[in-house]
């Protein structure tokens, strides 16, 4: 039985379709997220499955109850959101302890949960103390505090991090990823950051326009997205997209790669649906696919890196491959100044195919 | 030496902006000078032409006399004391009780949307354009009926009633309060009573001053309302200070009406210097964030 279930659900506000027709399952432990830009749904959707917001179809369930018509307070969930929401007149103590208080739990039983959560999150020396005196980080440690005194069934996480700076975040990304292999808890996590999604979720679910445009583990969408949304969105620099014409040779695809030095054929996999022939495809392939060839290597595709992105560990440089704007990832001995000439070569087996009418990935 | 702003001028403007600023000083200070310094000198001295000077002979007579034995036109001659203990009965109460309310719709209205709560909101605008002299004829009928003018309790109601639209007050305040905190707290299990008490109610404090100052301001200087329902034999403090220089005597005693005056004046003038830190602050609050 899954901790969270959430079944053909659709959201309407007035005559505007927000969600339309979600379908997941979230399974007890399991760390969830959902991406998308703004506008997609997910707030709505974690909105929902708080309960603040009603569901116009379809039906949520956590651990096995049906909460549709359960309000917020007794669904089991403990929620963080992106403001933190201390209560700006309580100690952080009083914080922790409001949701128990609510429940008419006994004084020295709660003032225990505060101590313990406290040890947990190594906050006990803030106690005292009000939202106004904490610094960032601390406040967001407070929200996961208010949130694990709880012990809830399900957390839900609205873009917890985004008001840290990056150095922090980080840092915060890294405990919230500890925390959750420690606590095993189920969270459902909404975030707009495709690092933040790669980086902590067991499972991600792609949104976009009130749709999952692909519910599946971070290295399955960021290896063969579903669409060419997800291959746009994850992953940064984000997928090359590259017009290419599909080929038969000797039972392989084959397909052309031109730059502005030269041209080059790609052989990829074996033929299995021989319509596809002749058809003009997308090919998608990432940054870390290119490397340089070794110069006894004869496919390999010449081409002058317009631009270089020094970053430390790699250089990203970028070339125009079949008039696409096209993002090489190498180490920075080999890279180092814009107008340089290289010599490519693909790792073809990497290679996503998309139909460029339906956008959906292909295995011609 | 002090520094200036890069491009501000010392030229004649800005003497003339001081000059009119001293001139407005001037034109608001000259009536309390007059009210205050008058209320210390002997009756001869006024009679003598010494109006605007400072008394050859300070005296307190004339505040002794304003407030407990001064006549006022009523069976026995006992100042303003009366006045004054009947104003503070129908002030305090009001005063407490229509902020609180205020604040209470006042949160509704910003933050738990319900049917109707555009036209509510609108009504609320409308009625601080009521004059309240609309309303002393149909509320007289009322009181006369509902036997209300028998106690000040009914001024009281009058007053909460009247003050209704305060709550517009708050509700601009709390507009610009936190939704996520709101939904935390539901989630964690208040209803609306308990989050109004426990965590919007403590972040209001310095607007709670500023509607709580003018509504008291408002209350105490309220004239038609007390003039009309108060009990004949229960008369607020405006009313007072109106009986009592209009009470036909051989002599205008202008320092004990002076006195009288500055009695009268005084809880407010309290108020704002005791308030004032926070009136400041609650006014310009929301206005720049953080």
């Amino acid at each position: 039985m899954s901790s969270l279930s959430i079944r053909s659900v659709r959201k309407q506000f007035g005559s505007t379709t927000v969600l339309h027709g979600i379908d997941i399952e979230v399974a007890h432990g399991e760390f969830l997220i959902l991406v998308g830009p703004s506008g997609c749904g997910k707030s709505t959707l974690l909105s929902m499955i708080a309960g603040l917001d009603g569901i116009s179809e379809g039906e949520i369930a956590i651990d096995g109850r049906v909460v549709n018509t359960v309000g917020p307070k007794d669904r089991d969930i403990a929620m963080v959101f992106q403001s933190y929401a201390l209560y700006p007149s309580m100690t952080v103590a009083e914080n922790i302890a409001f949701a128990m208080e609510m429940r008419k739990v006994p004084k020295a039983e709660r003032d225990a949960v505060v101590a313990r959560v406290a040890k947990t999150l190594q906050i006990d020396p803030l106690l005292d103390r009000r939202p106004a005196q904490l610094s960032g980080g601390q406040r967001q440690r407070v929200a996961m505090g208010r949130a694990l005194a709880r012990d809830p069934k399900v957390f839900l996480f609205d873009e917890p991090l985004s008001n840290l700076d990056a150095k922090l975040r980080v840092e915060m990304r890294a405990e919230m990823k500890a925390l959750h292999q420690r606590l095993k808890c189920t969270i459902v996590y909404v975030t707009h950051d495709q690092i933040e999604a790669m980086t902590l979720g067991d499972r991600i679910a792609v949104m976009k326009d009130g749709r999952v445009q692909q519910l599946g583990s971070p290295q399955d969408i960021y290896e063969r997205p579903a669409n060419l949304y997800v291959a746009g969105f994850m992953g940064s620099p984000t997928m090359n997209l590259l017009p290419v014409r599909l080929q038969i040779n000797q039972g392989n695809w084959t397909i052309e790669l031109c730059s502005d030095l030269g041209r080059s054929l790609l052989r990829l996999g074996p033929v299995k649906d021989a319509s596809w022939e002749g058809r003009e495809v997308i090919l998608g392939l990432r940054a870390e696919h290119f490397s340089e060839a070794s110069p006894e290597e004869a496919a390999a595709l010449p081409v002058t890196v317009q631009m270089i992105e020094p970053t430390g560990a790699d250089t990203y440089g970028y070339t125009e491959i079949n008039d696409r704007r096209t993002a090489l990832r190498l180490p920075p001995k080999r890279l180092h100044s814009a107008g340089q000439v290289l010599r490519l070569a693909l790792d073809s087996a990497a290679a996503c195919l998309f139909d460029p009418t339906t956008e959906r990935r292909i295995e011609p | 030496m002090t520094e200036r702003l890069p491009g501000s001028s010392r030229g004649p403007a800005r003497w003339a902006v001081y000059g009119s600023l001293l001139l407005g000083v001037l034109f608001f200070l000259l009536p309390a000078w007059f009210g205050l310094i008058n209320a210390f000198k002997p009756l001869s001295e006024i009679q003598a032409g010494n109006v605007l000077g400072l008394p050859r002979s300070w005296t307190l007579l004339p505040w002794g006399e304003a407030w407990s034995n001064a006549c006022t036109g009523a069976a026995a001659c006992t100042g303003l004391s009366r006045y004054f203990i009947a104003s503070l009965l129908v002030v305090v109460p009001s005063t407490i009780i229509s902020t609180l309310w205020g604040c209470f719709n006042g949160y509704v209205l910003a933050k738990w949307r319900f049917r109707g709560a555009d036209l509510v909101l609108f009504l609320m605008m409308f009625g601080i354009f009521m004059p309240a002299a609309l309303f002393v004829f149909p509320l007289s009928l009322v009181f006369a009926k509902l036997q209300l003018s028998q106690s000040l309790a009914g001024l009281v109601v009058v007053h909460t009633l009247y003050s209704v639209p305060a709550a517009l007050y708050f509700r601009n305040y709390f507009v610009g309060f936190p939704g996520e905190l709101i939904k935390a707290a539901r989630i964690d299990g208040a209803g609306l009573w308990t989050i109004f008490w426990r965590i919007v109610l403590p972040t209001a404090q310095p607007i709670l001053v500023v509607v709580g100052t003018m509504q008291f301001t408002a209350i105490w200087n309220d004239f038609i309302f007390a003039l009309v329902l108060a009990p004949s034999d229960q008369q607020l403090v405006t009313v007072g200070l109106n009986n009592l220089t209009n009470v036909q005597e051989d002599v205008p005693r202008y320092n004990v009406y002076m006195a009288a005056a500055v009695i009268a004046g005084a809880p407010t003038l309290l108020l704002y210097i005791l308030a004032g830190k926070y009136f400041v602050r609650g006014l310009t609050a929301g206005a720049v964030k953080g």
